[in-house]
């Protein structure tokens, strides 16, 4: 699918990073011939990783605690998780076992106290803050319980919101046709084609929803993070929620790793990984 | 990019903050308000003085002044004659008037100024101030026929100067009638026996010959004087010694051109004694600066050398005590001063530019405009306090679409800047509205007093105070400039505060924030 897009949008000019300051131990992301290769070969790369099991985001021995007062609350004691390329990955647990820290640390929303955060085997959870705001920008698409759409703009507006975050005003000015496209068919996509003037207040739950995932995934990210994609909905509206990330996932090789507490919507993905008391547990 | 967008959207949608610059934009439009009324009040005084004073004057410390006006104009040509465009000698001298109005003496102290007709109005305004058309042209200290201005004619507007009662009489015509009326009656031989017999000479009809002899004005140049066809010395009375304004702005006069007046003045004996000698008021001086048009009176500089004993009897050389001099446009004024006074011993000679002389007024005027900004500033700051109040609590409801921002890659600067660029716009849109509110109220202040005037029913503007018949206004681009400036530089200054929580805010938190 990924092959029938316009290549102007985020082909030819969104990885050109090389002259970001970025600490050397980073450097590797951005030297790694995949970074800079045209969305084709990415996904030609993509492709092939997966049937060679390419890891493409991991936790090493993570470990984070929250601090109130003077009381601290260990959430992760440990984790230890792989992910590989076009995989679709739930993890499951109860509440407050720290499955949504986890992803918050996946997508460098926050540190971990000790460990390592990999993505495509290099670590990024040392990475100055402009580089984790482009690691976010560009390579990971994000999806929350409850939306997070920007109330005051429209649809349409909240799927460019990651374009004009990653580009400058010139810039955006320049390429703002070919933004829209590409908006326009994600939007069409989740099937919300029809509602590209609307604002949030006036979309149901799974329109936000399915507008949330459109605006993930308009960047082009090498990995979508979901949050509780179905939390808010009903089981109805959480079931098209579902179908559209396993068709991402077959259709377009889209790495999904989503966090859920639903035992059943965790079981119509990939592979589940089980978090109790901060640590991983066979399944 | 997103910001440009949010900044936009925040702005259309939150009226509180629009609120908040409410005060911004009043303070503006105050500022530029006082600005050009003060300026204009500034300017229209300076110009006054200016006009009056001629640029620079040259005095001696005594009185008595300097013999030889010619020679010393020889030597400050000499000196700096480049950059001369116009000298005149003059005699300033205190002194008293008096003049009869009905019943009673009207008497003041004024500034007698022996002024050359011929040269005087070349350094200075001081034709455009006379009432008679001619006299404008070219003083002549002669009493005109008639043809003085009923209305004030440095009025912008004419049909709203109000008429002048009694100018339309004023020269010769009140001059006949006056004399008519003071007439003395001639006494037939023996009508004093029966005043009431029937042939009795009208009045006004008195032979010539009676008037001396009943005690009337002294005869001038060895004729008889007939105060119905002779007039004494031409002088100039500032309008301020004989005028008063009333409430509504007309004026009234006590005395007119054609009147004669008396005026007591210090000769230049050891000591001083005081003399004192008629003159006919022939023109009114009205510079519109009631310090002056209550002080002066003009009279021609040679009849004052005379009355005063300044010419050298055995040299026929007369003494004068000032040269007021005129300078070519664009010559720097205290450099020509420092010039002179570097040539001149100070001991006998004081030499300053019509600032120097209105130096402490002026000074008045401008601390007056450099307080009031001060204090209006200030208003604009507190202004600053509200926005800043209304951006934390902006900031704290936009916590969570903060964290969404940063989720999806925006950076802390991003953030900030959306702030920062949101307390700018709103800095921009009370500048310009508060630029635009004060730029009308100067454009219709004198409409807007009047309406003032009639709602409160006191008059906002009071022209007998100020002489002026509207309130002057002068808008300086320059201080428009620094007001917007400075009024959007506080909204952005305002705004740092709560764009850099925002930017700091973090992630995780921040989406967790209900």
């Amino acid at each position: 699918m990924s092959d029938t897009l316009p290549s102007s949008a985020y082909g030819s000019h969104g990885l050109n990073l090389s002259n970001m300051q970025i600490p050397s131990s980073t450097r590797g992301l951005l030297r790694n011939p995949a970074h800079v290769a045209s969305p084709q070969t990415v996904s030609q790369l993509l492709s092939e990783a997966v049937g060679g099991r390419r890891e493409i985001l991991a936790a090493h021995y993570v470990r984070k605690s929250y601090r109130k007062a003077s009381l601290v609350i260990p959430v992760l004691q440990g984790v230890e998780l792989a992910i590989q390329a076009g995989e679709f990955v739930s993890i499951i647990g109860p509440s407050g076992c720290g499955k949504s820290t986890l992803l918050h640390l996946l997508a460098t929303l926050d540190a971990p106290d000790s460990g390592e955060i990999c993505f495509e085997e290099n670590r990024i959870d040392n990475l100055v803050s402009a580089g984790r705001d482009i690691l976010r920008n560009k390579y990971f698409g994000m999806v929350f319980q409850f939306y997070h759409l920007l109330p005051e703009l429209t649809t349409l507006e909240n799927v460019l919101a990651p374009a004009m975050i990653g580009e400058g005003v010139l810039g955006y000015w320049a390429r703002r046709r070919a933004y829209k496209e590409r908006a326009k068919e994600m939007l069409e996509l989740v099937g919300l084609g029809h509602r590209l003037k609307h604002k949030p207040r006036e979309l149901s739950g799974g329109e936000m929803q399915r507008t949330a995932i459109a605006r993930a995934l308009v960047a082009r990210p090498r990995v979508l993070l979901a949050d509780e994609p179905t939390g808010n909905l009903d089981k109805h509206t959480g079931e098209e929620i579902m179908a559209i990330l396993r068709r991402l996932n077959r259709e377009q090789n889209l790495t999904i790793v989503m966090v859920t507490h639903d035992s059943r919507i965790a079981a119509q993905a990939d592979r589940t990984v089980t978090l109790v008391d901060g640590r991983v547990v066979a399944a | 990019m997103y910001k440009l967008l949010l900044c936009w959207r925040y702005l259309r949608t939150r009226y509180i903050a629009l609120a908040s610059i409410i005060s911004v934009m009043l303070g503006v439009a105050t500022m530029i308000v006082v600005n050009a009324v003060m300026d204009g009040f500034t300017h229209e005084m300076k110009d006054r003085i200016h006009g009056i004073l001629s640029d620079l004057v040259f005095e001696s410390q005594s009185l008595d002044g300097f013999p030889d006006a010619d020679r010393r104009m020889a030597e400050i040509r000499k000196i700096a004659g480049e950059n001369i465009a116009g000298m005149s000698p003059t005699i300033n001298i205190p002194a008293m008037l008096g003049y009869s109005y009905g019943s009673q003496y009207v008497t003041k102290q004024i500034t007698m100024i022996g002024v050359d007709e011929a040269t005087y109005a070349s350094v200075s305004d001081f034709g455009n101030y006379l009432q008679h058309p001619d006299n404008r042209k070219q003083l002549d200290f002669k009493l005109k026929e008639g043809g003085y201005d009923t209305w004030d004619h440095q009025a912008s507007d004419r049909s709203k100067a109000p008429t002048r009662e009694g100018m339309q009489n004023a020269g010769w015509e009140i001059r006949r009638r006056k004399a008519r009326y003071f007439s003395h009656v001639a006494v037939p031989d023996g009508s004093l026996i029966n005043p009431f017999s029937e042939n009795k000479t009208p009045s006004g009809d008195a032979p010539a010959g009676n008037t001396a002899l009943a005690g009337g004005p002294a005869a001038s140049e060895g004729t008889e004087f007939d105060p119905a066809k002779d007039q004494h010395t031409g002088c100039v009375l500032g309008i301020g010694l004989c005028g008063y304004r009333m409430s509504d702005g007309a004026d009234g006069f006590l005395a007119f051109p054609g009147d004669d007046v008396e005026i007591s003045y210090p000769t230049s004996s050891k000591p001083p004694k005081v003399l004192s000698a008629k003159f006919t008021c022939v023109d009114f001086y009205e510079s519109k600066m009631n310090e002056f048009d209550s002080n002066f009176v003009f009279v021609p500089i040679k009849k004052l050398q005379e009355l005063r004993g300044m010419i050298d009897p055995s040299t026929g050389i007369a003494n004068c005590n000032a040269i007021n001099i005129r300078l070519k446009p664009g010559v720097d004024l205290d450099k020509v001063r420092d010039l002179l006074r570097a040539n001149f011993p100070p001991q006998l000679y004081r030499i300053s530019s019509w600032k120097d002389k209105q130096g402490a007024l002026l000074a008045a005027v401008q601390m007056e405009t450099a307080v009031l900004n001060v204090l209006l500033f200030l208003i604009i700051a507190v202004a600053g306090f509200g926005i800043l109040a209304i951006f934390f609590m902006i900031v704290f409801e936009k916590t969570r679409d903060i964290g969404i921002l940063k989720s999806l890659g925006a950076t802390g600067r991003g953030i900030m800047s959306i702030f920062l660029s949101y307390g700018l716009s709103l800095g921009v849109v009370g500048a310009s509205v508060g630029l635009v509110l004060g730029l009308l109220f100067v454009r219709y202040i004198n409409e807007i007093a009047d309406v003032l005037g009639e709602i409160t029913g006191q008059r906002v503007f009071d022209p007998s105070i100020y002489y002026f018949q509207k309130i002057p206004t002068i808008i300086q681009w320059w201080t428009v400039a620094w007001i917007v400036v400075g009024a959007m530089t506080i909204a952005v200054l305002a705004s740092i505060l709560p764009a850099r929580r925002a930017a700091r805010l973090h992630p995780v938190e921040a989406l967790r924030y209900e």
